[in-house]
């Protein structure tokens, strides 16, 4: 018996270890963006329905960098044919992908995703600015043109017009592309009004490190960083009645009826105001294809070809339904034609 | 030296008690068993604290809101061009969820030129009636120009309005279900149409983006392929190790140093297996990611310290005079070991090894690191081919945006509570049915 057991197991390792090397990998593999999971989840399982001589691909979550990472391990069947970006990929990230290997990068933008700030359902009408949230909550805030210690404890103290509650705000943690975007579009953008910029300039600061200061967010535990997925900033904001969370679009249009949504700059986020550009928070999603392995690993093109289709990123598409913003036609043809022709970065 | 003088006046005098704090001890006692049903009190309150979230949340997932269609499998829709015979592809690439649509507007009396509303009927049905209904076309393609009797799945915005999870009293541009649509529910539901079935989809179907066509399938298929790889590996190799750290080896400083590693790996935290893995089974050794070999042989690393340790306490209870008289009547080491201790040690070794398994079925983060953390639909059909584990799937689902995903969440907990029960109830089985006592 146990002659027979360790006989087995000793075969088991020799077959799994030969077995490793010699499969080919006919399915394909996709890692990153939890923002953009939804939408790879819904084209693979689609393609997957769709070509029945394919394999339905296989799709990692992970964040944008740890997607990216995984991507620049090098070219090869035990490294990911797509990484889902929510930002564009790094310089950094190009020269370590081209160290590791991976010389032939094709960027695809698949459409728009809108950034939202969202209080429970009962709680007040909220008007936001970029002002309003670096004021709430950058660590160093502008006061007679010199940059300080935030001190505010309430939205009120912020804008009269706010209500009177304590901030208390659950922003994307570092490792999501979405935080990116927030300090881009939230962050150095109020701090620019304010004229943060110039102020940390006069402090002695080069433009990088004025940028850096105003995106700094404040560490007394009145933003608090959310590193897994919007259902817990939904948690959080569920116990606490008086906190305001960041989302995205799609996420907040499946939880509508127990989120109330945030004007920013005085326009309401939808998939319209978003598409032509007034809703001042949004940012492009993307996916990075390796290019070595069109054509080796099997359906991988036709995926991408798919994924660009208009009956999948369209105006009345699946995505689109899911929260999509789609781009523009001429936006979308360009992806396609860019695809298409190999257009590497 | 008062101690004498009292203690001799009293017996003298009349035989009383000596102060021994019966009383107080007595109250200690008491107390102590108090702070001791205390202590059990609570522990019992949070487990059914647990369960009950857990169960009064997830029983839903089980039952699944279906629509009783009379489809006509109108050949114009499925095949308008009349080329089927020739064109194998057809069939497969024809407009199935129209045919469901139509057969629910039929129903509903919904008329056809009314697009808005046939929208809203679409809305109703679940997408995998695409799916579905080629599946039936497919197999059977004599049934094209019929009228046939299907169940289709409800979409799962109308499983949740119809289950009462969404909040009707709010604007229904807020909400994913139209009043329109909750009115058809209405209908339906008096009609007996539209009832809930036992789902069970949730054990058989792959991951999946919509909530009614996602299951558990992979999942299961992907623990199961781990935990027999985990079984297989873990067991002779820990056995092994284990008599001959006991039975065999010298007693040194080397073997102490080898017994105190063992004891500090079966502390270290599951993700340093996990890193371990993607560095030297993925990245050195160029196995495939998300493959549940990788993942077993993770879990294996990660399982074989707590079967070390459980195989040298079952070995060190079998009492040495069972051992000397082997020994003595002309047994080799090996014979002793193989024909006398092993088989007493063995229920003790089985509990151990099931405890471990248990512990590794119920794993996600060294899987997290190896890429079986992942959306996968199609059924692994070897340990080589992606798939995700039944713990990993919990963590998925509770991630979704969908409000129908909640309830999924907690019925898969309550799937791998079960899992769990059921080897910890073999485990004591075996434990009873074996255990000998000296």
């Amino acid at each position: 018996m146990n002659k027979f057991l360790l006989t087995a197991s000793a075969a088991m390792i020799a077959v799994a270890a030969s077995a490793g090397y010699a499969a080919a990998r006919d399915q394909i593999q996709i890692a990153g963006s939890s923002t953009v999971l939804p939408y790879a989840k819904i084209v693979a399982e689609t393609f997957g329905e769709t070509f029945p001589n394919f394999k339905t691909p296989v799709v990692e979550s992970g964040g944008s960098s740890g997607g990216l990472k995984e991507f620049c391990k090098g070219v090869g069947e035990n490294t990911i044919d797509i990484a889902n970006a929510s930002r564009k990929i790094r310089d950094s990230e190009v020269q370590a992908c081209a160290e590791a290997g991976v010389k032939e990068i094709q960027e695809v933008r698949i459409g728009y995703d809108g950034i939202v700030f969202a209080t429970d359902i009962n709680g007040a009408d909220w008007a936001l600015t970029p002002e309003d949230i670096y004021k709430a909550l950058a660590a160093q805030v502008v006061v007679d043109g010199k940059l300080v210690e935030n001190t505010s404890a309430k939205w009120s103290d912020v804008n009269p017009n706010l209500p009177d509650w304590d901030i208390a705000a659950y922003i994307p943690g570092e490792k999501h592309g979405t935080r990116e975007v927030f300090e881009e579009k939230l962050l150095v953008a109020g701090c620019e009004k304010l004229g943060g910029i110039e102020a940390a300039e006069a402090a002695g600061l080069d433009k990088k490190g004025a940028e850096a200061a105003c995106k700094a967010v404040r560490k007394d535990g009145k933003a608090v960083d959310i590193d897994g997925d919007y259902t817990e900033t939904l948690a959080r904001i569920d116990s606490n009645k008086t906190g305001v969370g960041v989302f995205g679009l799609a996420f907040y249009e499946n939880n509508a009826d127990k989120l109330k949504v945030a004007t920013v700059d005085g326009i309401a986020p939808s998939t319209e105001t978003i598409a032509s550009g007034e809703y001042p928070v949004s940012r492009p999603l993307f996916f990075y294809v390796k290019k070595a392995h069109l054509g080796v690993i099997p359906g991988l093109k036709e995926y991408v070809e798919f994924f660009l289709d208009d009956q999948m990123v369209g105006p009345e598409s699946p995505l689109a339904e899911y929260g999509l913003v789609s781009a523009p036609d001429a936006e979308r043809q360009q992806q396609r034609d860019d695809f298409a022709a190999g257009k590497t970065m | 030296m008062t101690d004498v003088t009292f203690n001799g006046a009293s017996v003298a005098a009349r035989p009383a008690r000596r102060d021994i704090g019966l009383k107080r001890r007595y109250a200690a006692e008491q107390r102590f068993r108090l702070y001791g049903i205390l202590a059990i009190a609570i522990g019992i309150f949070f487990l059914f604290a647990l369960l009950f979230s857990v169960v009064s949340k997830g029983y839903t997932a089980f039952w699944q809101t279906s629509i009783n269609l009379s489809v006509n499998f109108d050949p114009k829709i499925i095949d308008p061009q009349n080329k089927r015979a020739t064109d194998p592809n057809v069939l497969l690439t024809a407009n199935y969820p129209v045919l469901a649509r139509n057969a629910l507007a039929e129903k509903l009396g919904v008329e056809t030129s009314n697009r808005p509303a046939l929208r809203q009927v679409s809305g109703m049905i679940s997408d995998g009636v695409r799916t579905q209904l080629r599946n039936i076309v497919v197999a059977n393609p004599s049934i094209i120009g019929t009228t046939q009797n299907v169940w289709v799945l409800a979409s799962a915005d109308v499983d949740s309005a119809n289950k009462g999870q969404v909040d009707l009293s709010v604007d229904q541009a807020r909400r994913k279900v139209s009043d329109q649509q909750v009115e058809w529910i209405r209908k339906l539901d008096a009609d007996g149409a539209m009832v809930q079935r036992f789902n069970t989809g949730i054990f058989t179907f792959g991951a999946s983006s919509r909530p009614e066509t996602a299951g558990m399938g992979v999942a299961i298929i992907g623990s199961f392929y781990m935990m027999a790889i985990v079984l297989v590996l873990s067991l002779p190799i820990g056995v092994a190790a284990s008599i001959y750290l006991e039975e065999f080896a010298p007693k040194n400083r080397l073997t102490d140093i080898i017994e105190v590693n063992i004891n500090n790996l079966a502390a270290v935290p599951s993700i340093v297996f996990g890193l371990l893995g993607l560095a030297v089974f993925v990245g050195f050794m160029g196995m495939p990611r998300s493959a549940s070999l990788v993942g077993g042989m993770v879990l294996t690393l990660m399982t074989l310290p707590t079967v070390i340790i459980a195989t040298r306490a079952a070995l060190r209870a079998v009492p040495p005079s069972i051992r000397s008289a082997a020994l003595g009547l002309g047994a080799s080491r090996m014979q002793m070991v193989f024909h006398h201790v092993l088989p007493l040690a063995a229920p003790g070794i089985l509990t151990g090894t099931i405890i471990g398994l248990a512990q590794a079925l119920g794993e996600t983060a060294p899987l997290l690191l190896i890429g079986m953390v992942a959306f996968v639909v199609d059924y692994p059909a070897t340990p080589l081919d992606p798939a995700t584990a039944l713990p990993v799937q919990i963590f998925m689902w509770a991630n979704e945006a969908e409000r129908a995903f909640v309830e999924r969440t907690s019925g898969a907990i309550i799937i791998l509570l079960m899992f769990l029960a059921v080897m910890n109830l073999a485990a004591i089985f075996l434990r009873s049915r074996f255990e000998r006592r000296w």
